[in-house]
């Protein structure tokens, strides 16, 4: 393999990995400030076990998160110099913006977060999580803006062969980005509520098959009650949790889908070929293909059937009407060619590559398939959470294993969906790394070729060498977490709270009680010098 | 006016990368102070929890230094982290494991699992300040870059004697100031432990700093940048003399100051390069031919005059709620993570 191909798998694989993580903290930190904001209004026990237990594996994978982000900031320049030269002018803002307005809130307040507890007044320990929360949120749409602007450039003019910004407000309010961003951040919940949804439900399961809880008559639950971690607070913990995910879910889903077929149609628009590609709709028409069969490894329009379609479907997609003829991949070719050229530039810049023919055609096997990926996943997982919804309407779930372990495996469909989305948009820009928008309102001039953006002065070892550092490390760091998380999401509420458990082994009181918990864990001054939540 | 936001970005930059030092040097020192200093657990986690609540938003100086030069300086950044492509590699290794180890390190109640991650703060934080020293002292005395800004000579092209002097440099000053922050931040024996781990190394560990300095002084210095780095000296001898009569806060402060006048002067005399070229001083990386343009400046003159006070305001306050010394008695018992 050449560099390049080793440089675009190094940032495809650090990518993809660095938004498993990513989701996770700003969903799941989302709800735990919820959680944490319930507790301080009610005072219930339930919410402060909640937060302390979700927030406890927050902070598992947030940490992974914070270290798979380092790799983002620098890989621009380490891999794709040639990249950062020509972007640098309107790219880098973002992303400076990114560190200085929204990293620093979040780390420093989360910092303030973990150590605060017991120490800072508790509205003020509260604030400081909803900052650290919000900056990661905030920091999504930074990045997205950066992002965007590779999909549908705005806001800049050619001078001297590089982009330069002209409009920053063009640029901050993309209408890629804006899309973008809230589709990002219900991805994120969607990933959260499958997460609260499965691990509460494998609890409520292991109540039940310890003979704890039990079904009465009317298949209503009755809450048993062993002191300590597994008294009946710990019941509410789980199926509120339960139900919270759930909802949760449903409603994110509902909204990627809203944000979705906004994008769409801005992309339909700004990336014709990428939504033509990601239909394998090699000629123009109105319908949406269900399943196509054929080759669609061979790149060529020739070996491919639509078997299932749907008339009108592409159109709405595209257009919002059953009847516009959408282009396909045989009408757009010849377009793309006029525009930008059917070879390579004979510019040094493009190295061996020079003079080479480009191919305008994504890679069809991923862009078809990831498209439908993204779509199934989220579906599956929000009808998996209504029907859970549905299930836990009597306040537990049923004895069933095979459901367990079902809403166990449910949690990786919301991360599925997320990672084929990414890599459907990202590799359905190809083979470009700045993308040029036909339509009328992009700036047609700007672009940029994937082959063109890699390092020229970094070898093909260096390449060879951080691939496999990072990839190696990267799998292991992912073992270690996934352990870590099952460890702690077995130990329940007690592996965030030790005192339960001390509490369970010589008192065994429950109920509504918990406060003599709870008040030697935030009575303050009690606690004397000892540090509440040390490393 | 535009004519100045090129320098004003060169001197914000500087700054970042100087209260980057400042503030996580004591934390990567703290880190390798773990397998070099402490004598059992209990001074390990001391030691941890003196930086526990500030060493996540101390990194954040790193990866908004590097974002801004990226910004501000995109010939710059594009130049700098292509050319030293696998000393940042080893550093971003470095802070990976750094980093999940701090979060990791106690959610096992398990001696090997600590040890094991003890290693990853201690090795990667050696591995962090390293790399940095190098890659900083390499943009103040050249890179063989060609015309176009990048790397000839192959993959280690950057290994020469002022890579390892900024490697040297900052590794013993994170260790130094390390010393007097643990001295600061801690009560008991760790707290005398530190202070006379201090006083033994700072006569000797801020030489390669200063070698460094008076390195880019030779080159390019000039009265101001001289007379600076005679302050920083100044300010060394205050902070040993502080520390010989118990004055931790003085010591801790005098031997920062002292290293952010180096920093200061070795910015300053390399001014207006921002990344010499070792070829032909016609490649040089400057100020003016390396910037982005004044419009994309201004914008983040905006930003940066509204979120740095900013950052500074809160991140005093932290250190003001945590101000507290945490001595052997804070730790409270591990704890095991057992299933129900």
């Amino acid at each position: 393999m050449e560099a390049l191909e080793i440089a675009r798998w190094q940032f495809g694989i650090t990518t993809v990995y660095h938004f498993l993580m990513v989701p996770l903290t700003i969903g799941l930190g989302l709800l735990v400030a919820v959680m944490q904001t319930m507790w301080h209004r009610s005072g219930k026990e339930h919410y402060l076990r909640m937060t302390k237990f979700w927030g406890k594996l927050f902070l598992i994978n947030f940490i992974m998160g914070v270290a798979t982000g380092l790799v983002q900031e620098f890989q621009f320049g380490m891999a794709w110099s040639e990249y950062s030269r020509f972007v640098g002018d309107v790219f880098g803002a973002p992303l400076a913006m990114e560190a200085l307005l929204a990293f620093f809130v979040e780390s420093t307040f989360l910092g303030l977060w973990i150590f605060g507890w017991g120490r800072l007044p508790r509205l003020v320990h509260l604030l400081c999580l909803w900052a650290a929360v919000l900056a990661s949120v905030f920091s999504a749409y930074f990045i997205l803006v950066a992002n965007s602007w590779m999909q549908h450039p705005v806001g800049v003019e050619m001078v001297d062969g590089r982009p330069v910004m002209v409009d920053a407000w063009a640029v901050f309010t993309n209408n890629t980005a804006l899309v973008a961003f809230p589709h990002t951040v219900f991805g994120a919940l969607a990933v959260a509520g499958a997460f609260l949804l499965g691990i509460s439900w494998y609890h409520l399961h292991k109540r039940r098959h310890d003979g704890l809880d039990t079904v009465g008559a009317h298949g209503t639950v009755i809450v048993g009650d062993a002191g300590g971690a597994r008294d009946a607070v710990d019941h509410r913990v789980w199926l509120v949790s339960a139900r919270a995910g759930a909802i949760v879910a449903m409603i994110a889903f509902a909204g990627t889908g809203i944000t979705g077929d906004l994008q769409g149609k801005l992309m339909f628009d700004q990336q014709p070929m990428k939504m033509a590609a990601a239909e394998a709709a090699c000629h123009d028409g109105t319908g949406f293909s269900i399943l196509s069969v054929g080759n669609l490894g061979a790149q060529s329009c020739d070996d491919i059937t639509a078997v299932i379609e749907v008339p009108g479907v592409l159109s709405f997609l595209a257009n919002g009407d059953f009847t516009t003829e959408v282009k396909g991949v045989n009408t757009l070719l010849p377009e793309y060619q006029e525009k930008y050229g059917t070879t390579l530039p004979d510019d040094p810049m493009y190295g061996e590559r020079a003079g080479t023919e480009i191919d305008y055609l994504p890679v069809m096997e991923v862009t078809y398939w990831g498209f439908r990926i993204m779509i199934g996943f989220g579906a599956i997982a929000a009808g998996a959470a209504a029907l859970a919804l549905w299930v836990l309407r009597k306040g537990t779930v049923p004895e069933s294993r095979w459901l367990m372990r079902l809403a166990v495996f449910g949690i990786l469909a919301p991360f599925g969906a997320n990672s084929a989305g990414w890599i459907f948009t990202e590799m359905g820009r190809q083979p470009f790394v700045v993308a040029p928008n036909p339509d009328p309102s992009g700036i047609d001039s700007v672009f940029m070729f994937t082959a063109a953006a890699v390092s020229p002065g970094v070898s093909l070892g260096e390449l060879v060498a951080s691939l496999v550092a990072l990839t190696s490390v990267y799998a292991v760091l992912l073992v270690v977490e996934v352990k870590l998380l099952f460890s702690y999401v077995r130990g329940g509420t007690a592996s965030a709270m030790p005192e339960l458990a001390q509490a369970g082994s010589d008192s065994g009181h429950g109920g509504d009680g918990g406060s003599g918990v709870s008040g030697a864990r935030h009575g303050g001054k009690d606690d004397g010098d000892v540090l509440a939540f040390a490393y | 006016m535009t004519e100045a936001l090129p320098t004003l970005w060169f001197v914000l930059i500087a700054v970042l990368w100087a209260g980057y030092l400042f503030l996580e040097g004591f934390d990567l020192g703290v880190g390798m102070l773990m397998k070099l200093m402490a004598r059992n657990d209990t001074q390990r986690r001391v030691l941890l929890n003196t930086v526990g609540p500030v060493w996540d938003g101390n990194e954040v100086w790193l990866v908004t230094a590097v974002g801004a030069t990226f910004a501000a300086f995109p010939h710059w950044y594009a130049s700098l982290l292509s050319a030293l492509y696998l000393p940042f590699l080893l550093v971003l290794l470095g802070l990976i494991f750094r980093a999940v180890a701090f979060e990791w390190r106690g959610k096992r109640d398990s001696d090997a699992w600590r040890d094991r991650w003890d290693w990853a703060i201690a090795v990667g934080s050696f591995i962090a300040a390293a790399g940095i020293g190098a890659a900083l002292a390499l943009t103040t005395t050249g890179l063989p870059l060609d015309v176009n800004g990048n790397r000839v000579g192959g993959a280690f092209a950057w290994a020469t004697m002022p890579a390892l002097l900024g490697a040297v440099a900052v590794v013993l000053f994170c260790l130094v100031h390390a010393a007097a922050f643990v001295a600061l931040k801690t009560e008991g024996s760790i707290r005398s432990q530190a202070d006379r781990l201090f006083r033994r190394l700072l006569p000797v560990a801020m030489i390669p700093f200063l070698g460094w300095a008076l390195l880019v002084q030779v080159g390019s210095g000039t009265v101001v940048t001289w007379f600076v780095v005679v302050l920083a000296v100044v300010a060394f001898i205050a902070s040993y003399r502080a520390a010989t009569v118990g004055r931790d806060g003085r010591a801790f402060a005098g031997l920062g100051v002292g290293m952010l006048a180096l920093i200061g002067s070795i910015f300053g005399a390399a001014f207006p390069v921002v990344l010499p070229s070792t070829l032909d001083p016609a490649f040089d990386l400057t100020v003016q031919n390396a910037s982005s343009s004044p419009y994309t400046l201004g914008l983040m003159s905006l930003v940066a005059c509204f979120g740095l006070p900013l950052v500074l305001a809160y991140q005093a306050w932290t250190y003001w709620v945590f101000r507290r010394r945490v001595s052997e008695a804070s730790i409270p018992a591990a704890h095991a993570v057992t299933a129900l």
